[in-house]
């Protein structure tokens, strides 16, 4: 059975209109998904839905076999169990980097403070930020601040982890650390839904390729076929805005 | 300059401050309250309760205190409803100064944003944890100038209460001059006194102004 | 008191305003303070655009003294103004400066204080971009300034000017502590006059005198708020 299950999900704001037109995936237990698309074609709208910060129209979402769609009241349990990670890391920012981390799993999830420490550090060594475990996010990088953002969602043991374009807003010497830390988690088997405009690191990192345009879901492949061997025509024009000809030169021309 | 004069004065003076003083504070704090109060319900958009603040706001930043004063000193006695000048000093205040705290309370709970209640949410904090934890401390820190600013404004309306009757700064220096004609003395030590009062809050401010902005602005 | 006495207080209260030329009265003291407050502010606009233009002029002097000039009309209470000036001035130039004449030398002054600091603060919030980008198409400082810049701070400037205009004609209710016969000083009359007949009037006068501030102030503010949101947008 699939660890989570979306079907049919109808997404549509009163003044945007429709954003998802009806959606279905199933997503099974240490599966890596990475949803490609052009922009405002609903991705990160889809991530929003699964973890309930947004309200959908249509459909349902079914975590381990639970309806966890349109949940008005005990949301954040089941938020628990998904991790969410977003491009603007959005760390709290009157509490140190541990604190950030400790914050979910103590507060909410109500569990000891010395285990999750111990939790806590272990993972800020993995991705090599235990030395700056008392400092404020202001003092760190953006990659930095991403890395906690990621541990700050594994400390809540969670089921499935959601990426959105989480190394979008960052300079390129940063992205390589976050999606080599994203890597490592896949390998772990993790399960984890993806959305990122990093091809070639969809191409190595994802079991499925899920291709979004204009609210559903366009083509559904494995990397290597997606890639070389897109079916649609919509998923060649997508995948052609990436590539460049090489221009001739002024002395070729002569 | 007579300081002579000066000096046998100075003692009527504190009186005054100390009495500016009292009142603006109590008023202060009240304001404080009413304004936490204004601001939760606004942010919160619990029903009824959400327009009367909102009605409360608008006649409270469009009258100005002299006015309620007199109406609460002079008018409501014909209603039936006898106040004190100083009851009426610290009502019109705790009026007036309500509004301008919700404000600034209300402006500062609105800074701490969508994403930062969405990160909250993700990691599984409930609407009251999300609040205590998350919201609420980021929200005093941004309202902190604002307050101030606040609290100095409240105290210099504070100069109106001779209009009720109290023997404030006012009061006495307009005494003073119409007694004895000593206007020099008198209105240098009206304008010390105030500077004692209002100097320190207000480098105060600028201090805390240039720390929070160095300190708590960084973004996630 | 009962409801039915309260009934009866507030409706012989309301008959005092249409005794005689009462409310006439009432509203020629409302132009007497709309008159100053309007004076005031334009003086204050005028002045304090070119004060907040040298408050920015990166000149060590200027700056503290334009510093001194804006704190200390912060920190003063009108009222203590208001005093400085109409009994100060008496005293330390031996003229006899009328109640309006204080109002208005006063209220320019601190207008000018807090309109000059809005719009320094206004300059300081136009982006570095914005010059720079100016500067990328080839155009003078002068030129940046003219056309790029002020057209910007203006924008800015129109809902904190409001807000201030606001709180000037407030403010202006404090003239009545310097012998200026406006709304407040005409009210007292009325109540005065008819201390005996309808002792219930200063309800009705007060009542009034708060509503024509509340009428003139609320559009005002609510225009600044409109222009706020639509600026953010």
């Amino acid at each position: 059975m699939a660890l989570l299950k979306i079907n049919n999900l109808v997404k549509s704001y009163k003044e945007a209109g429709g954003i998802l037109k009806g959606v279905s995936l199933d997503v099974h237990k240490g599966e890596v998904i990475v949803i490609l698309g052009p922009s405002g074609c609903g991705k990160s709208t889809l991530l929003r839905c699964i973890n309930g910060l947004e309200s959908i129209q249509g459909g349902e979402i079914l975590l381990d076999g639970e309806v966890i769609s349109n949940r008005k009241n005990d949301m954040h349990l089941i938020r628990q169990k998904i991790g969410m990670v977003f491009q603007s890391y959005d760390l709290f920012p009157n509490l140190t980097v541990l604190k950030n981390i400790l914050l979910g799993p103590v507060k909410a999830q109500k569990r000891d403070k010395a285990e999750v420490t111990a939790q806590a550090e272990k993972l800020l060594e993995r991705v090599g930020l235990l030395d700056r475990k008392d400092s404020y996010p202001r003092q760190l990088s953006g990659g930095q601040k991403q890395r906690v953002a990621i541990v700050r969602a594994l400390c809540m043991n969670p089921e499935i982890l959601l990426f959105d374009e989480v190394t979008a807003a960052l300079d390129p010497e940063m992205v390589r650390e976050v999606l080599d830390v994203m890597m490592d988690l896949a390998k772990e088997g993790r399960t984890m839904l993806i959305v990122t405009h990093q091809l070639e690191f969809a191409r190595a990192v994802a079991d499925r390729i899920v291709f979004i345009d204009e609210g559903v879901i366009v083509e559904e492949a494995k990397p290597e076929e997606f890639f070389t061997n897109p079916k649609t025509e919509r998923a060649k024009k997508f995948l052609d805005a990436f590539k460049f000809e090489k221009r001739v030169t002024y002395a070729e021309m002569i | 300059m007579d300081f002579n004069f000066i000096k046998e004065v100075i003692p009527l003076y504190v009186e005054a401050t100390w009495l500016t003083l009292r009142i603006g504070f109590i008023g202060i704090i009240l304001s404080f309250i009413t304004g936490i109060f204004c601001a939760v319900v606004r942010y919160w958009k619990i029903p009824v309760l959400n327009v009367i603040v909102r009605v409360y706001t608008e006649i409270s930043r469009n009258t100005p205190l002299l006015i309620q004063l007199f109406f609460l000193y002079f008018a409501l006695p014909r209603l039936g409803v006898k106040l004190s000048g100083e009851q009426c000093g610290i009502i019109g205040l705790t009026f007036l100064g309500g509004s301008y705290m919700a404000e600034t309370f209300r402006s500062s709970l609105e800074t701490v944003g969508r994403p930062q209640l969405e990160s909250g949410m993700c990691v599984g904090l409930n609407k009251i944890q999300l609040v205590r934890y998350v919201v609420l401390p980021q929200a005093l820190s941004v309202s902190v100038p604002g307050l101030v600013a606040n609290i100095i404004f409240l105290l210099k309306e504070t100069s109106v209460f001779s209009a009720v009757a109290l023997a404030d700064l006012m009061y006495v220096a307009k005494d003073l001059i119409g007694l004895y004609y000593k206007t020099e003395e008198s209105l240098f030590l009206l304008v010390i006194a105030y500077f004692i009062i209002l100097l320190p809050i207000s480098l105060l401010s600028r201090f805390i102004e240039k720390r929070l902005r160095y300190g708590q602005f960084g973004n996630s | 008191m009962d409801s039915s006495e309260i009934l009866n207080a507030l409706s012989t209260a309301f008959s005092v305003l249409f005794k005689g030329k009462n409310f006439v009265r009432l509203l020629g003291g409302l132009g007497v303070t709309i008159w100053i407050a309007a004076l005031s502010v334009a003086l204050s606009l005028v002045l304090g655009f070119l004060f907040g233009i040298v408050m920015n002029i990166k000149n060590r002097a200027v700056k503290v003294v334009c510093g001194i000039y804006l704190e200390f009309m912060r920190i003063m209470p009108q009222m203590v103004l208001l005093f400085l000036a109409y009994f100060g001035i008496t005293h330390v130039f031996g003229i006899s400066i009328s109640g309006e004449a204080a109002s208005i030398i006063v209220f320019t002054l601190w207008g000018t204080a807090e309109m000059g600091d809005l719009v320094r603060g206004a300059l300081q919030s136009i982006p570095l971009h914005q010059y720079e980008s100016g500067r990328a198409i080839g155009l003078t400082e002068r030129q940046i300034f003219f056309y790029i810049i002020i057209p910007q701070t203006v924008k800015r400037l129109v809902p904190l000017s409001m807000n201030l205009i606001t709180r000037m004609i407030k403010t202006t209710s404090l003239v009545v502590f310097v012998g200026v016969i406006e709304v407040v000083k005409i009210g007292q009359q009325i109540i005065e006059a008819n201390r005996l007949t309808i002792p219930t009037a200063s309800i009705a006068v007060y009542g009034l005198i708060f509503f024509m501030y509340f009428i003139v102030c609320w559009p005002l503010s609510l225009a600044a708020d409109k222009i706020e949101k639509k600026q953010k947008m």
